[in-house]
């Protein structure tokens, strides 16, 4: 398989899935209602913490920067496993299959329009928190880029795997979109350190980009500065992650090809 | 004359299941050909084997020159497909699903494309409407300006006049007489309109049971088989009655 891909092709199904939010604006007030909700909620449960927890009353916003950078790697995922979606949902499959787009191309468009949702989706509830709980989680600088940046990546690795189990397993495995990746919640640590886990547990939860992400997140909150090996860790595993999310779906997708099943795809 | 299509010993299996059986066949350039035969002759497996959607089992497909298998994408941009039963995003309007495919097909001065082609088919007043809100007809004619988008060299066609009334159903057909006359495209169609077949078709491959049972243009199978039309002669070899063998 060539590896080169069109930018004008993966700019058509970016344009494709742009035209769809232009025209309804409830997909876009749902893409930012989840985040501001959980921040919200969560915002409210920090506080009460902070007047009752010496941990937390350290740095009041942990719990606030957790939400808004799980929601990244939530709406990562979400991005790519929707833009696959609707084709399902519209029976283009067929058309697209059938068109010059290449399979890579398919998922890089898919990946370009995780990263728009995911703006759309977070920063409304980043910038909702600074006058709400008076805390800015920009004010982490440089290593916000970073952290949101791994965090993504994670979620377009599970948003990969789960179109493939869509493409795979056909529409009844579509609520895999926003399950799955709740699956990997709570070895993630997005709410406290990894040494709370079970001590077995531990070594699976530093598999996972996301452990090193979020313990990077709390070393830099918390004072202890900007963890470098932790985030070159995330990074690695990440490229491991997405290497082989897009290696899943390119196989799935081939053996939809011996299968006859671009054709007969749809709700 | 050369050949636009060239299908050597194909056999598509799926699992225990022979849905293309050792089929082989040559599409001329400019002609237009049928596939016909009874539902599950294996005439959507073969159509989608020559779109590259399906991998065959065994067997070698050349489009235009191109092995299908191996170089498709070097084909696609000069191919097109319509059918019915493939829906283009729905939400999306007119105008923005052939903004879309225009990209992805690569088309130049695609806005003036666009116009040429809603003004062809008669888009205009509905080009700004989502495709989920078309009529059958409006949007079979949607279905057709996707496909001629990219000007293709060949074009194949899934039952093209499907639940069609005859009046666009025969406006439809004169539409891809026409732009075959003025282009030289090739044209490929399944279809269970046998009227349609006789009126469109130079060659008709007669499919059943995953092989190609018969072929020929429309008039030498009616007299072939004796008959007076088509799809007497379809009935004829789904029954199992072959006229000509007995004589």
């Amino acid at each position: 398989m060539t590896l080169f891909l069109s930018l004008r092709r993966v700019g058509a199904m970016c344009l494709r899935h742009l035209y769809i939010l232009k025209g309804s604006w409830p997909r876009i007030l749902e893409m930012a209602y989840w985040p501001a909700i959980n921040m919200v909620v969560w915002g409210f449960t920090s506080q009460f913490f902070a007047t009752n927890s010496t941990w937390v009353a350290q740095a009041g916003g942990v719990l606030i920067g957790a939400v808004i950078l799980w929601d990244v790697m939530f709406r990562g995922n979400l991005g790519v496993a929707l833009s696959f979606l609707e084709e399902m949902w519209s029976r283009n499959l067929g058309h697209l299959s059938v068109s010059p787009l290449r399979p890579a191309e398919l998922v890089a468009s898919m990946l370009c329009m995780s990263l728009v949702r995911t703006v759309i989706g977070v920063l409304p509830a980043a910038f909702l928190a600074i006058p709400l709980y008076h805390f800015s989680i920009f004010e982490l600088g440089l290593p916000l880029l970073a952290f949101w940046a791994s965090l993504m990546v994670s979620g377009w690795a599970i948003g990969l795997g789960v179109s493939a189990l869509v493409l795979r397993f056909g529409l009844g495995a579509e609520s895999l979109a926003w399950v799955l990746i709740f699956a990997i919640a709570p070895l993630a640590g997005i709410y406290y350190p990894i040494s709370t886990l079970p001590v077995w547990l531990q070594p699976l939860a530093w598999a996972l980009p996301p452990a090193h992400v979020f313990e990077g997140m709390r070393s830099l909150m918390l004072g202890h500065g900007f963890r470098a090996d932790l985030l070159v860790s995330a990074l690695a595993l990440n490229a491991l992650y997405l290497a082989a999310g897009v290696a899943v779906f390119l196989w799935v997708w081939h053996g939809a090809r011996i299968r006859g099943a671009l054709l007969n795809v749809g709700e | 004359m050369t050949a636009a299509i060239k299908v050597s010993s194909v056999s598509k299996r799926f699992g225990p299941v022979l849905a293309v059986d050792d089929i082989s066949f040559t599409v001329e350039t400019g002609s237009t050909t049928a596939l016909l035969g009874g539902n599950g002759a294996g005439k959507t497996t073969t159509l989608s084997m020559l779109l590259g959607l399906l991998l065959p089992s065994s067997g070698a497909i050349a489009i235009l020159g191109e092995d299908m298998v191996r170089h498709r994408y070097r084909v696609l941009p000069r191919l097109n497909f319509s059918s019915p039963y493939v829906e283009l995003p729905l939400r999306l309007t007119v105008r923005q699903n052939l903004t879309v495919y225009g990209h992805l097909y690569g088309v130049a001065q695609l806005g003036h494309r666009i116009a040429e082609l809603a003004e062809e088919l008669e888009l205009a007043d509905f080009i700004d409407r989502p495709a989920g809100k078309l009529s059958a007809g409006q949007k079979t004619r949607v279905g057709l300006a996707k496909a001629l988008l990219n000007k293709p060299d060949l074009l194949m066609l899934d039952e093209p006049t499907a639940s069609l009334d005859p009046d666009t159903a025969d406006w439809v057909r004169s539409y891809f007489q026409d732009y075959r006359d003025r282009t030289g495209a090739t044209i490929v169609l399944a279809s269970h309109n046998m009227t349609e077949v006789e009126r469109m078709c130079d060659h008709v491959l007669i499919m059943k049971q995953g092989r190609i049972v018969d072929q020929g243009s429309p008039a030498e199978l009616i007299g072939r088989f004796g008959r007076d039309t088509l799809e007497e002669v379809f009935l004829d070899i789904a029954r199992d009655r072959r006229k000509a063998a007995e004589s």
